[in-house]
């Protein structure tokens, strides 16, 4: 199916299923043990054997020798694989680096060979036993001190740079000026499962049960990695113990366990060990970023301006960070800049919301030191850059754009009037108390669907696709909407994901997924409802299909009764295209509200209130996509507080590789959070009328969280994350 | 016999630290592999009570509960996020206690009651907490739940025992099961989706339909 004009009205629209706040079909299992993810599963006919994984300990350079004999002997040894011994490997598409280091090394923990054993103790053990001589280069470790080097890199689907009339000019003689640098360090996914699989050859025909968040890019990138044709690998991914986009591309250890089953001639089951996975594999990589902005005394921004400098590994993408203030506020004069150095620190790509993420983290403070400057509410200033067209190109509108609902109706429910404006004013007890604000904007993207849909005997309806469950409530959605579509109750469909068996799905990232891959499901549908309709004898346009029944006019039939002879299987993929993504900006809008306390002495901040206000189309399940928005406030909140990667700038690589080092928001750190959604259907994205939102609840928390506790105490951080030695030295009396 | 020195002195140091179960006289009794290289593997026999089923394995001494749990009861509802304790996914309850499985050997357990999220309740037939997880989407990739809800099924027991915790203000009273009372018991279990929110309202209900 084509979608190329606005929707109109369509059995969704119903909404007798989607739109209902639902249970995840899933959790169940999820709840009991019973889900498989990658590392679950176990098959007593064919008993995996275990491969560990050993890492380069060097950041750049060559391996000269390497001693595998002791480890060779040790007791269970099956097979050793490195480089040497691996045959031809070509690189994923989509990575940077290779994933089997050797004799090169590219960056830090770069795999350099898999020991597999009978147990996964003497893996372990026996990995300890293999010695690496390897000549080091030096490399380029440090943000800060490559910057300048940086290059012009254009971003995915948009260039590096854009101006629109005289920034310099304007800049320059607005009466009101903000001139400022930000930084965000670089930030891992530590997702709760680590990157993990079983490979198992039958003949040359590879399967692999892994935790990867698209099925069809994973199926290429290793069948192009090993070398062999696509059509003989198959991946099984049904539940993904997270990714946030750290499992969008296929790595080592899934090529690992590939080669590891090919030598020992057994199935092997691969996991990252924890410290491995921070240097091993991707990370939100750290940005400079630089805002300028000029304002008339009334608050009219009249020059707006964002510069961002990242680093990454040769083939490597800059990180957007200017993304989003292309299209946020108006202001006549613009312009952004995108720069790419070279460093030799392990892959940087895409953590949720790549480019908005750490873009509103800085942006949003801009807004806020902006406010100040001018004497302004930081809602209304806010409020009155609100532009319903894309500055850059004033033809095109957006779709729909309520920031201005977003922010009025957050100030009213968290009582924003009762902000103190003038910082360091409000104690409680021994806890300095601020509120602050920031706008949530992500865009849009709608990516090609497909799925099958089988109606069977029983009148039950059955979906396949390749789309992943990340977490993201995908079982749930794709259930419910093939159930508005057929007419069923949710228990009488099954949904059955994450599989290249399967049709090809647009699968999880960039929030494209709930509103892609539902719509997929609703092409087949379509196709299903014809076949139906066709195979009852009534005309498929008239055809009303609910309460497990067939009506037209006058007749109404059971929905089984269209398979007496026999199952009707229909597939169709969602195709998004015309000139809908030219003539509109799709984008999705919020407003985040945060209350902190800093504790007069230690400066020690925590969260007190958290209010996010979003408009990001239908929501589809409002159970499941506040789950996804509070989820998005807690990294959001990790990103202001605690969350950074530590650089070691001498041996090229992070430090703080483990869940003790890199700290992420616990239980403690989280207060109740509240969500609000706008009820907004939006036709020109898709048949669902959907957008995503998965990613939006992270953007702009961090600068949220930054403002309030500049409201707080007064102190002005533009390094993230807040940690307290940040503030200490400028903490007001405690008096 | 080569590395027969070795084997001496691990065998001395192992029945060293054994004494101090001695009384209970069900110590595993380890075994050698018969090559006697020092680098083999020392098996040993334990008896774990799993979900109420006893089970009896034969395992590399150097084996977690959880791997013990996972890879030969197979049993994978518990997970491996971190193996260092620093996450909590692997939590169990053991005689009654909630464990990081991963930072615990399988033969300190001989004897041992260990519940699983297995053995709290199946599809179709919930544990509370279970069931207060769905109802509240305490959850969103899974990964870490079962370990949610055995330490939350085991945080309810201690503030009912009259455990404190850090947050607990009155050490001679007995501890509320209050918000700030869950979340500092909960916070060595990681969730990573950031379903906190959710998982206080599934704990809190749960705690209010006991009391």
């Amino acid at each position: 199916m084509k979608f190329d004009t606005p929707a109109g009205r369509n059995p969704i629209d119903q909404l007798k299923v989607v739109g209902k706040a639902t249970d995840r079909i899933d959790g169940p299992f999820k709840t009991t043990g019973t889900a498989n993810y990658a590392y679950d599963w176990h098959d007593p006919q064919s008993k995996a054997v275990y491969g560990f994984v050993v890492g380069a300990t060097i950041a750049k350079g060559r391996i000269e020798a390497m001693a595998l004999d002791e480890a060779r002997a040790a007791r269970g040894v099956l097979a050793i694989v490195t480089a040497e011994n691996a045959g031809p490997l070509d690189k994923g598409k989509l990575n940077a680096a290779k994933l089997l280091g050797g004799p090169e090394i590219e960056h830090y923990h770069q795999a350099v060979a898999l020991v597999v054993a009978e147990t996964f103790e003497q893996a372990r053990s026996a990995a300890a036993l293999i010695r690496v001589d390897y000549a080091e280069t030096k490399g380029a470790f440090d943000l800060a001190a490559v910057k300048d080097t940086g290059k012009p890199e254009k971003l995915a689907g948009a260039p590096s740079d854009t101006a629109i009339g005289d920034f310099t000019g304007a800049f320059a003689s607005a009466p009101v000026q903000l001139d400022a640098t930000y930084t965000t360090p670089d930030q891992a996914h530590a997702m709760m499962e680590p990157h993990a699989s079983i490979a198992s050859w039958d003949g040359d025909a590879l399967t692999v049960w892994t935790s990867n968040q698209m099925i069809a890019w994973g199926t290429r990138d290793l069948a192009l990695t090993l070398g062999i044709p696509k059509e003989k690998v198959r991946l099984v991914s049904p539940f993904v113990g997270g990714g946030f986009g750290g499992k969008l591309f296929l790595r080592a250890e899934a090529v690992l366990a590939a080669l590891g089953a090919r030598a020992a001639k057994r199935p092997v089951k691969v996991a990252l060990t924890r410290p491995l996975s921070f240097n091993n594999t991707v990370h939100r990589p750290a940005t400079i970023q630089r805002i300028r902005l000029g304002a008339t005394p009334d608050g009219t921004i009249t020059a707006i301006g964002h510069e961002s400098w990242s680093g990454n590994l040769p083939g490597g993408k800059p990180e957007a960070a200017v993304q989003q203030t292309r299209l946020l506020y108006a202001g006549a004069n613009r312009m952004t800049q995108t720069r790419l150095a070279m460093l030799d620190l392990p892959e940087g790509n895409s953590m949720r919301a790549p480019g908005e993420a750490p873009g509103l983290m800085v942006l949003e403070i801009a807004m806020d030191e902006m406010a100040e400057k001018l004497g302004l509410d930081p809602v209304e200033f806010r409020i009155r850059n609100d532009t319903q067209v894309d500055p850059e190109k004033p033809e095109r509108r957006f779709s729909q754009r309520s920031l201005i609902e977003c922010l009025r109706q957050g100030a009213a429910r968290f009582e924003w009037d009762k902000r103190i404006v003038k910082p360091g004013q409000v104690r409680d007890g021994r806890w300095l108390v601020g509120m602050g604000v920031a706008a949530a904007f992500r865009n849009n993207m709608n990516v090609k669907s497909g799925a099958r849909v089988r109606l069977d005997a029983q009148g039950v309806v059955t979906v396949e696709t390749d789309m992943t469950d990340i977490g993201t409530g995908s079982y749930t959605i794709i259930g419910q909407t093939a159930a508005e579509m057929m007419g069923l109750s949710l228990d009488r469909v099954v949904v059955r994901l994450g599989d290249s068996a399967y049709p090809v799905s647009s699968g999880s990232g960039g929030q494209f997924g709930a509103n892609s891959s539902t719509s997929g499901v609703y092409a087949a549908c379509v196709k299903l409802r014809e076949a139906v309709a066709l195979a009852l004898g009534f005309n498929s346009d008239d055809a009303v299909f609910e309460d497990g029944r067939v009506r037209s006019g006058n007749r109404s039939v059971p929905l089984a009764e269209a398979v007496k002879a026999g199952d009707i299987v229909a597939e169709d993929t969602i195709e998004f295209g015309g000139d809908l993504s030219k003539t509109y900006q799709q984008s999705t809008f919020g407003a985040h509200f945060v209350e902190v306390g800093v504790d007069v002495s230690t400066a020690e901040i925590r969260v007190r209130r958290m209010l996010a206000v979003c408009a990001a189309g239908r929501i589809l399940n409002p159970k499941s996509a506040r789950s996804q928005v509070i989820g998005g406030m807690t990294m959001g909140v990790g990103a202001a507080l605690m969350e950074e990667l530590a650089v070691d700038t001498r041996r090229g690589y992070f430090v703080n590789h483990d869940l003790a080092g890199y700290e992420v928001p616990v239980h403690a750190d989280i207060p109740h959070q509240e969500v609000i959604f706008l009820d907004e259907t939006d036709p020109i994205s898709s048949p669902m009328k959907a957008k995503g939102v998965g990613e939006l609840g992270i953007c702009g928390v961090s600068a949220a969280v930054a403002n309030a506790v500049y409201n707080a105490t007064g102190i002005r951080v533009r390094d993230y994350p807040l940690t307290l030695d940040k503030l200490l030295d400028r903490m007001p009396d405690a008096a | 016999m080569h590395g027969s020195e070795d084997l001496e002195l691990n065998r001395r140091h192992l029945m060293a630290g054994a004494s101090a179960c001695a009384v209970a006289t069900a110590c595993p009794s380890p075994s050698w592999a018969a090559t006697g290289n020092a680098s083999d593997p020392v098996t040993s026999k334990v008896s774990l009570t799993v979900n109420g089923t006893p089970h009896e394995i034969d395992i590399d001494t150097r084996t977690t509960l959880l791997d013990a749990v996972r890879e030969h009861l197979h049993l994978t509802g518990a997970k491996k996020g971190c193996d260092h304790g620093q996450c909590g996914a692997c939590t169990m309850i053991v005689d009654g206690r909630r464990i990081n499985s991963c930072l615990t050997l399988a033969v300190m357990h001989q004897g041992d009651a260990i519940t699983t999220i297995e053995g709290l309740g199946k599809p179709g037939n919930l544990h509370p907490m279970q069931a207060a997880f769905v109802k509240h989407d305490g959850y969103q990739c899974g990964f870490c739940t079962p370990g949610q809800i055995c330490s939350g099924v085991a945080v309810l027991d201690e503030i009912k025992a009259g455990i404190p915790s850090h947050v607990t203000a009155d050490l001679t009273a007995s501890a509320a099961i209050t918000a700030d009372e869950i979340r500092e018991r909960m916070s060595g279990n990681i969730c990573r989706c950031g379903a906190y929110s959710n998982i206080i309202d599934a704990m809190t209900e749960v705690a209010g339909r006991q009391a």
